[in-house]
Formats: structure tokens, C-alpha cells, sequence
């Protein structure tokens, strides 16, 4: 393919690559304290330690991180350019986005052979993302409300007042654990189909969360 | 026959109202119990209602003061184990104090009269203090088919509940299954049983959970009623805050080996008998609201976690469905087999996840794909 060219395309603004890699450092500091805190070995030499103490303070400071990452980024989706947006995380909703996500769908499955061109998401990664966001938002809020129970009349334990009344106690831990283990089903998803796309797209998929460019076939409008 | 009945039981009520225009004081004084014991009852119970010290002698001053409230306690769907910890108060003045200050006009358990009698007492009792009695119940209340599953002198316990309850100044729903079914609600809850606030959505219903409830703690709310003349504030769940606003976890005794990283690993080994935190023994401490640790049970011998088992949560809403498995830190998942938790079937599903992807990636390798036709310009 002697002729070919693409265009230098800046898609990902700073805080979408800030908000993704601050979520992937969140979330493994939170699962493998969250490892601990649920099923910990006895590392206590004496009572006067705290190892208990510390993971739990990480665990809770490493929440707080994500809490704020994925806020900002719902926020963000408001604010910033058409590739972050709202609109591209539902392509279900629109004809167009129905057709692409079929398309891609039809690859990933062996129908087609002709690789799908995508400038920024991938219609049926955005749609997992819905659903992954879904799962964010039940693991902040099953979180926060177990933390808050140390100070049953503190001002985050009466603004999360329903989920008390949504699940039982342990109920909210049960949801707390299964939806650790589907985003660890997400992130295999993820990291194999961003290294399949960068291989089959050649639009430098992975190196573009970090700097922020794609390499298209389409010219910037 | 039955008018001659009716008039001793006016009678009685007659003499019982003129013995309730005594105070507590004179009438603690009457019964013996000396000034000194009366004023550390006071100082406990100050103690129970989570007020600083220096209330002790208000407490004290409106016992002297307040006239004897009547009450009456209702057995349904129960054990009778509450009624058990109230009479089996170690603490001598606790228990006779409550008998002696209140004017326990009808308690199935421990009331002389029987039969027709004691159905007389209460009646006459709920129409002379319409509005004005305390009522107690024990026990769930049956709901399914009409209230048939539990009654008592023919008269289902729904009916009875929403008569006696209904028109009292304030019920104390004794006890877990009073407040929110208890063991007779656990699945599959055959007789449907609720709590004493889903069975008479307009009473004021004060609940006191706990399997059985901590009898100071039913002391501690009478009290408070005397002292403040209303009922004390509560939580969500309708539980006062002086006895139920902390977690077990929070002011538990073990809690610096939670913090520290000591844990018992199996019933009876080292760090069992050293007395190290029980959560990795399904301990629901950190999931239950209640007073356990610094009221104790028993004139404050002990508690569940003091005598080295797990708390078992008995004091929150469907704690026999919830918080089970009692040994295990996780509920088992619906559906699952019982040896499956959340984290093996998690495992699991990331495996399998992991493997399908894997296959994909393979079959990816081996195909041959065509590029889009607009890249081919140039």
C-alpha cells in the first residue's frame, strides 16, 4: 500500500487522559485494598498496629479520587468536544450509530472482513462504557454508604439516605464485591479490544490515550 | 354473672387509679427500695440515654415528681424471650424499678387474672386511658389470611393490635419481631408476619429491636418518656438514637485488633483464645446498629463478641435472611449453590471472560482483513 496517508487528529482532550488514567489507577489501588479490607490476612504483630487502619485509609483516599475522576468526566461530557460528549456514549439512540454499531459488531464476529473506521469512540465500546459508568456510579454510591456508617448522623449518611432503604446491609457489600468482579470483566474486554483495534486500525488506538491524537483517513472539519 | 364481673374489674380499676395518683418516688419508698439504690438507677439510666452525667439529678427529680404511667403489654407471634430478659433482669432495681414505677395493668406472662378477667383489665384499661397508656407489644403480628395464624381469646392478634395500639399514647414494638417481624418474617414467612408499624401504619411506634431486647434499654425509653415527656428521637429504621446511633464495630472492644490486623482464623486457635476481632468469622458487627458493647447484657456482664462469638445483627430489619450465612462475611448469591460466594462466582465469570477474549485474539491472528477503501487514497 505504497500511497497511504492519514490525518493527525487531536481527539482526546487532558481531562478525558486525565480522568482515564486516574480511573485506572483508582480502580487497582481500590481492588487490591478492597482484596484485603474483604478477606485480610492477619499482618497485625500487635494491637498497637494498624495495618488494617492504612489499607482502609487507602482504600478510602483512592475512592475519593475515583469519585471525583468520574464526576469530572460526566461533567466533561457535557462541556467538552464532540468525541467526549454525551451523545456518543448512547449510538443506540441514532440510525447512523445503530448501522456503525452493527458494522462493528459483524467484524468482531468474523462476518466482514473490512475493518471499520472510527474517529473517535467505537460505537459498541461507548455502549459498554454506559454500562461500565452504570457500574461506577453503584460502586461509588454501595461505597460511600458503608463509610458512611461510622457517623450514622453525619451529613453523607443522611444524602444517602435511600440506599439504606434500596438495599440491606450486607446486600450492599454483596453488590459492592460482584461489581468489582464485572468491572474486572470490563478491563480484559477493554485492554484486548484497544490492543486488537490498534493492530487492525492502524489509528494508533493505545499511544492516542496518551497524547491525545488518532491517525484518520478523514480530514479534521 | 358477667355484670358482676364487670363491676369487681371497675372496682379494681378504681383502687389501681388511686394508687397511681403517687408519685414514683413515694412509691418506690413505699416499696422499700432505698434512696441510694434509687438515685443509681437514675445515674444508669442517664448513662443508657447517652445524656452526660450531670442530667442524673433532673432524671431523678422528675421520677420523684411524675405520676406512675399505665401500661399494658401484648404477646403475639413470640418466644416470650423479651419478657424473659425484662424479669430476668440481674440488676435487682432495674427490673423491680420498671414493675414499681409502671402500672403494668396487663401482661399476659405474669398478670394473676386469666380468661375472661384479664380480658376485662385490658378493655377497661384502654377505654379509661384512651389516648393516655403505654402499650408494649412482643412479638410479630400475622397479617396473611385476616390474622388467622395468631390469635388470642378468639380475637386475631391484627385486630387486637390495631384496637390497643391504635389508641395509645405510644407502642414500644419489644424485641425484633415486634419491630420488624423477626424470625417468624424469615422466608418463606408462612403466616405473614410484620412489625407492629406495618400492622398499625397510624400508631406511634417506637421499636427496640434486638433478640431479646436489652432490657435497660426498654427501661432507659420509659424514663425518657417521664423525664422529657415525649418519646425519644429515632433513626430511620424508628429506634432511638441514644440505644441504636452507633455501630456495634465502632465501639466494640476488639475493634483496635480489627484495626491492628488480628483476626481469628478458626473457631478455639490462638488468636481465638487471645481474644482478637471476629470478622473474618462472619462478625456483622460492622453491618448492625445497637448498644451491645457499652450496655452489655445481664447487669452488664457481657455481650455475644465479649464471650468470643461474631455479633449476629439480630437488632436490624430481616436479619435472619440478611445477615446470614452467620459464619461467612459475604451473603451466598441467590441462585448459586450455598458453597458458591460472590468472589468464586466473580472469579469465575472474569476466567471465563478472560478465555473467550483469548479465542478471539487467536482467530484474529489467523485472519486476513481488508483495509477501508478511503485509506488506499492517497
Amino acid at each position: 500500500m505504497p500511497h497511504q496517508a492519514k490525518y493527525k487528529r487531536y481527539i482526546w482532550e487532558l481531562p478525558v487522559r486525565w480522568s482515564h488514567w486516574t480511573n485506572v489507577l483508582s480502580i487497582t489501588i481500590l481492588a487490591l485494598t478492597g482484596f484485603f479490607i474483604g478477606n485480610p490476612v492477619s499482618f497485625g504483630e500487635s494491637a498497637s498496629d494498624f495495618t488494617m487502619g492504612w489499607i482502609r485509609f487507602v482504600h478510602f483516599t483512592a475512592a475519593y479520587a475515583f469519585a471525583v475522576s468520574v464526576l469530572s468526566r460526566m461533567i466533561w461530557s457535557l462541556v467538552g468536544n464532540d468525541y467526549a460528549g454525551w451523545k456518543a456514549f448512547f449510538p443506540f439512540l441514532t440510525a447512523g450509530g445503530r448501522e456503525k454499531m452493527v458494522k462493528m459488531l459483524r467484524y468482531y464476529m468474523f462476518m466482514d472482513k473490512e475493518v471499520p473506521e472510527t474517529v473517535g469512540h467505537n460505537p459498541l465500546a461507548t455502549t459498554a462504557y454506559f454500562a461500565l459508568f452504570a457500574l461506577y456510579i453503584l460502586m461509588i454510591l454501595t461505597g460511600f454508604s458503608l463509610y458512611a456508617e461510622h457517623a450514622p448522623s453525619g451529613v453523607m449518611h443522611k444524602v444517602l439516605g435511600p440506599m439504606y432503604s434500596l438495599f440491606s446491609n450486607q446486600g450492599m457489600r454483596l453488590a459492592h464485591h460482584a461489581s468489582m468482579w464485572m468491572i474486572f470483566g470490563f478491563i480484559i474486554n477493554h485492554i484486548y479490544s484497544a490492543w486488537l483495534m490498534d493492530i487492525k486500525e492502524h489509528g494508533s488506538e493505545i499511544s492516542s490515550m496518551f497524547s491525545g491524537y488518532k491517525f484518520t483517513v478523514k480530514k479534521e472539519k | 354473672m358477667s355484670e358482676r364481673k364487670n363491676s369487681e374489674a371497675a372496682d379494681k380499676a378504681e383502687q389501681s387509679l388511686e394508687t397511681r395518683e403517687f408519685s414514683v418516688g413515694e412509691i418506690l419508698k413505699q416499696r422499700g427500695v432505698s434512696r441510694r439504690d434509687f438515685l443509681k438507677f437514675c445515674s444508669a439510666m442517664t448513662a443508657a440515654m447517652s445524656l452526660p452525667a450531670s442530667f442524673a439529678p433532673s432524671v431523678a427529680q422528675a421520677l420523684d415528681e411524675v405520676k406512675r404511667p399505665t401500661l399494658v403489654w401484648l404477646n403475639f407471634q413470640d418466644c416470650t424471650g423479651d419478657t424473659e430478659a425484662l424479669l430476668r433482669a440481674a440488676n435487682p432495681t432495674v427490673g423491680e424499678i420498671i414493675l414499681d414505677i409502671l402500672s403494668v395493668d396487663y401482661h399476659e406472662t405474669i398478670m394473676a387474672a386469666a380468661g375472661h378477667q384479664a380480658d376485662e383489665a385490658l378493655e377497661t384499661t384502654i377505654t379509661k386511658y384512651k389516648g393516655k397508656y403505654l402499650c408494649v407489644v412482643e412479638g410479630s403480628i400475622s397479617m396473611k389470611d385476616d390474622g388467622v395464624y395468631g390469635c388470642t381469646s378468639g380475637k386475631t392478634h391484627l385486630e387486637i393490635a390495631r384496637r390497643v395500639c391504635g389508641s395509645a399514647l405510644a407502642t414500644i414494638a419489644i424485641g425484633t419481631c415486634a419491630a420488624y417481624g423477626g424470625i417468624a418474617a424469615a422466608i418463606p414467612n408462612p403466616t405473614g408476619a410484620v412489625g407492629v408499624r406495618d400492622a398499625v401504619p397510624g400508631a406511634t411506634v417506637i421499636n427496640l429491636p434486638g433478640c431479646p431486647c436489652n432490657a435497660d434499654n426498654l427501661t432507659a425509653t420509659i424514663v425518657h418518656y417521664l423525664v422529657f415527656g415525649k418519646i425519644p428521637a429515632m433513626d430511620s429504621k424508628g429506634r432511638p438514637l441514644f440505644a441504636y446511633g452507633k455501630r456495634i464495630h465502632d465501639n466494640c472492644e476488639r475493634r483496635p485488633h480489627f484495626d491492628a490486623g488480628q483476626y481469628v482464623e478458626h473457631w478455639g486457635d490462638d488468636a481465638h483464645r487471645k481474644g482478637f476481632c471476629l470478622y473474618k468469622m462472619g462478625c456483622k458487627g460492622p453491618a448492625t446498629f445497637h448498644n451491645c458493647p457499652t450496655q452489655r447484657y445481664n447487669e452488664k456482664t457481657s455481650w455475644p463478641v465479649a464471650s468470643g462469638h461474631g455479633c449476629a445483627g439480630c437488632s436490624e430489619p430481616q436479619f435472619w435472611d440478611t445477615m446470614s450465612p452467620l459464619y461467612r462475611r459475604l451473603p451466598n448469591v441467590p441462585g448459586f449453590g450455598i458453597e458458591a460466594t460472590a468472589d468464586k462466582i466473580g472469579l469465575g465469570l472474569v476466567a471465563g471472560v478472560g478465555a473467550a477474549f483469548a479465542v478471539h485474539g487467536a482467530l484474529n491472528a489467523l485472519r486476513k482483513d481488508k483495509e477501508p477503501e478511503e485509506t488506499k487514497e492517497g
